[in-house]
């Protein structure tokens, strides 16, 4: 149990976020919420379609800045600028169409400044560690919607960031490809060290990778509870198969279904 | 994809045939059209004395600047107009109106207020030309996805660097399209103002080929024109084609 | 907080601008007016006086007509001869794809080039006026046509023939309402540029016409009467242009 005798990496003390779109009412999207993440932890966040997950993602990446409440990484707190060592992977593919896999992956390398041999050297080695050697000299279009993102995580990896915040990039994919693309962050998250923040719709991803996983409201979005897995480090997608599992995520979705239920505007048992 | 190659290929064939035949049979008389044959021959004629020249020299140099400014001008319309959503919004309909007025209207007074030289066809050129610029700009700019605004920002990326990294490579099809069509309008409108009334130019000679009963010449010219421009719509085609395929439409 | 002050405010604040933009304009071409002369330019109060009385006067509406007569009859020819093509070509891959390349090279080449040899083939008069006309506008039709049936949801298709649809059912209650925006999108710009043709072929081949007023103005250096005509003509194209423009937009939107 790693998670609570590390230090928090990200602070959220009563978040919120509210925004205004075009002249219409603002929304009130998420908080006032309060989140400790430890450095190193796998932290998923789960919660009905509209809730400000990825508000939440946005808010700790520096994406979005709070309108109420702080935000801190690593001690210093976040505006509205992404500090360093935070590495975002988006929902939509955010592969750059002109350039090749080799050049994409690169890409923020180059933008730092870092030397054209040492370039060389870390590119090839997350080329090699995500099993994308064979395409580096192809170009996105001709990729699957799966590989794109396996680009995009490579492109984050490859500067070696201690917070990785992920927002549902699996969501496009098809179950098996998700199970094993699941598998393949897990081995990352193990190899790099780094802390995994990720925001996904499908439960039992959230049960079978995280050490903690934060089931949101629906809007405004509030943590209803954070609720530990308890896994060791070392493990994969077939932990399936473990009876914790089945009650994981049978006790994340009895705290969800009547959240779920309010966002699609189902009325609800609960008055 | 062969079939449409041999259909394309057969109907050009076969028109240029028939016109051939009908030409030399007499129907089609010789005060209305000289055959084909003699088209080529006589361009052929005219491009090897040389007479040419200076006429092309005059369209060509005209056509240049009209694009050379419609694309730099429309271009940097297009941006600020981006940055400026409420102006752009007024805009807007002015650009959706803009090719339904007859540009030529506005000839006789630039011809007014410049003299019958070369100011007034190349202002032509470059009217009809810059608002395609400016609309494929603004499509350009548009179609850039959220997401790499926001790649952007993850990178630490100053304004600058993502302007330049980002967003101009991700508009550039549309940049280009704005580009190509800036050629084709300002190529329409030089000429056609060199039709209309001048003292110079390849339409001013096909004018004046018409008004003298010369059909050798008047043809010889239109094939120019028709093989010139088809020839430089295929460069930029296949140019674009090699981009595109790269990038698979994004 | 948005209340019904803010709406207002968004509904006329376009309107607002529009007039604005355009009181800019009118402004511009004021100093440009002192700055150059009565040699060089009209200025805005005067020239719409004289376009104004130009309506009243008795040799405008002849002319007016002619162009007219030649334009009604070249829209009528472009249209319909756009959509027929247009529609024959978007539903036949084959021919689609052989012509479609043609038909954008036709589009970028100046048409004033053929002009000589409409005159000569037609002679002067309405005949070759309606034939410039039409090689102008029957492009943008044909190839907004064809865009827009090819475009048509394969899954449309489909579900029409699991109804068991004729293929004349199909065309009138599948095909058309789906491609009718674009339709019609390559209709207003069809119209427009039939417009265009038809002045331009007054321009320089025609003793009558709206075209020829204008080019016969330049020979009576008469800067009012050149700016008056333009004036008109400008009118003209913008509004029966904003008019299908609205129509346009309404069709979309429904889709």
């Amino acid at each position: 149990m790693t998670a609570e005798a590390s230090e928090a990496q990200v602070v959220l003390q009563n978040v919120t976020r509210v925004y205004a779109r075009g002249a219409t009412r603002p929304v009130h999207a998420i908080g006032p919420l309060d989140l400790d993440i430890s450095k190193g932890e796998f932290f998923s966040v789960v919660g009905p379609s509209g809730c400000g997950k990825s508000t939440l993602l946005e808010v700790i990446a520096g994406l979005a800045e709070a309108s109420g409440g702080s935000v801190a990484f690593e001690g210093t707190p976040t505006g509205d600028k992404v500090p360093e060592g935070i590495g975002v992977v988006f929902q939509e593919d955010s592969t750059l169409a002109w350039l090749t896999v080799w050049d994409n992956i690169a890409f923020g390398l180059r933008r730092r400044g870092v030397a054209a041999a040492e370039i060389k050297r870390r590119v090839d080695d997350v080329l090699r560690l995500m099993g994308l050697r064979d395409f580096a000299r192809a170009y996105p279009a001709q990729l699957s919607g799966g590989m794109r993102q396996r680009v995009c995580i490579a492109r984050t990896l490859v500067l070696q960031p201690r917070l990785i915040l992920l927002d549902e990039p699996f969501g496009a994919l098809d179950q098996q490809t998700r199970l094993l693309m699941g598998d393949e962050v897990l081995r990352l998250w193990r190899e790099t060290g780094a802390t995994v923040f990720l925001i996904t719709h499908a439960l039992d991803e959230a049960a079978m990778l995280s050490d903690r996983v934060g089931v949101m409201s629906a809007r405004p979005g509030r943590f209803l509870e954070i609720v530990k897995t308890g896994w060791p480090r070392e493990r994969d997608s077939r932990i399936a198969a473990h009876e914790e599992f089945g009650r994981l995520t049978s006790r994340l979705w009895s705290l969800l279904r009547d959240e779920s239920m309010k966002a699609l505007g189902y009325p609800t048992a609960a008055a | 994809m062969r079939g449409a190659w041999l259909l394309r290929l057969a109907t050009v064939g076969g028109t240029v045939l028939i016109l051939e035949l009908l030409c030399r049979v007499g129907i089609i008389a010789g005060f209305t059209m000289i055959p084909p044959s003699q088209m080529a021959t006589g361009l052929f004629q005219l491009l090897v004395s040389g007479t040419l020249l200076p006429d092309l020299k005059t369209t060509l140099s005209g056509v240049a600047i009209a694009v050379a400014a419609a694309i730099l001008i429309g271009f940097l319309t297009g941006a600020l107009l981006h940055a400026v959503p409420r102006l752009r919004r007024t805009l807007d309909p002015f650009f959706a109106s803009y090719y339904a007025v007859p540009v030529w209207a506005f000839y006789p007074l630039c011809i007014v207020l410049f003299g019958l030289n070369d100011v007034p066809k190349v202002i032509i050129g470059f009217l009809y030309a810059v608002v395609a610029m400016i609309v494929n700009t603004l499509n350009g700019l548009d179609r850039v996805p959220p997401v790499l605004r926001k790649l952007a920002r993850t990178h630490q990326m100053s304004r600058g660097a993502t302007v330049l990294l980002i967003i101009l490579p991700s508009a550039a099809p549309h940049i280009f399209t704005g580009v190509k069509l800036a050629i084709a309008y300002a190529f329409i409108g030089v000429v056609g103002s060199e039709f209309i009334l001048a003292n110079a130019g390849i339409g001013y000679q096909i004018s004046f080929a018409y008004n003298n009963f010369d059909n050798v010449i008047l043809y010889s010219l239109i094939l120019f024109i028709i093989v010139f421009v088809s020839a430089i719509n295929l460069f930029l085609y296949s140019w674009e084609r090699a981009i595109l395929q790269r990038r698979g439409g994004r | 907080m948005s209340t019904i002050a803010d709406r207002l405010w968004r509904r006329w604040i376009g309107v607002i601008d529009t007039v604005l933009l355009v009181g800019f304009f009118i402004l511009v071409w004021q100093i440009l007016y002192e700055i150059a002369g009565a040699v060089a330019l009209s200025p805005p109060i005067a020239t719409i006086r004289y376009a104004i009385a130009l309506l009243g006067s008795a040799d405008f509406w002849p002319n007016v007509f002619l162009t007219f007569r030649a334009f009604g009859i070249a829209l009528v020819i472009s249209i319909g001869g756009g959509l027929a093509l247009g529609l024959l070509l978007g539903l036949n891959r084959l021919l689609g794809e052989a012509y479609e390349p043609v038909l954008v090279a036709f589009y970028t080449v100046p048409k004033v080039a053929f002009y000589p040899v409409i005159l000569l083939f037609f002679g002067i008069g309405v005949a070759a006026e309606v034939a410039f006309g039409v090689i102008h506008g029957v492009v943008p039709v044909v190839i907004f046509t064809m865009n827009a049936v090819a475009t048509i949801k394969p899954v449309l298709l489909k579900m029409s023939r699991s109804l068991g649809l004729s293929r004349w059912q199909l065309m009138t209650t599948v095909v058309m309402p789906a491609a009718l925006p674009e339709i019609f999108t390559g209709f207003r710009v069809g119209f427009s540029l039939t417009l265009v043709g038809t002045l331009l072929s007054e321009m320089f081949g025609s003793r009558a016409g709206l075209g020829y007023m204008l080019m016969q103005a330049i020979g009576l250096n008469s800067v009012r009467l050149i700016m008056s005509l333009t004036l008109l003509i400008v009118v003209f194209a913008v509004i029966a242009n904003g008019l299908l423009l609205l129509v346009d937009k309404r069709l979309h939107h429904r889709a």
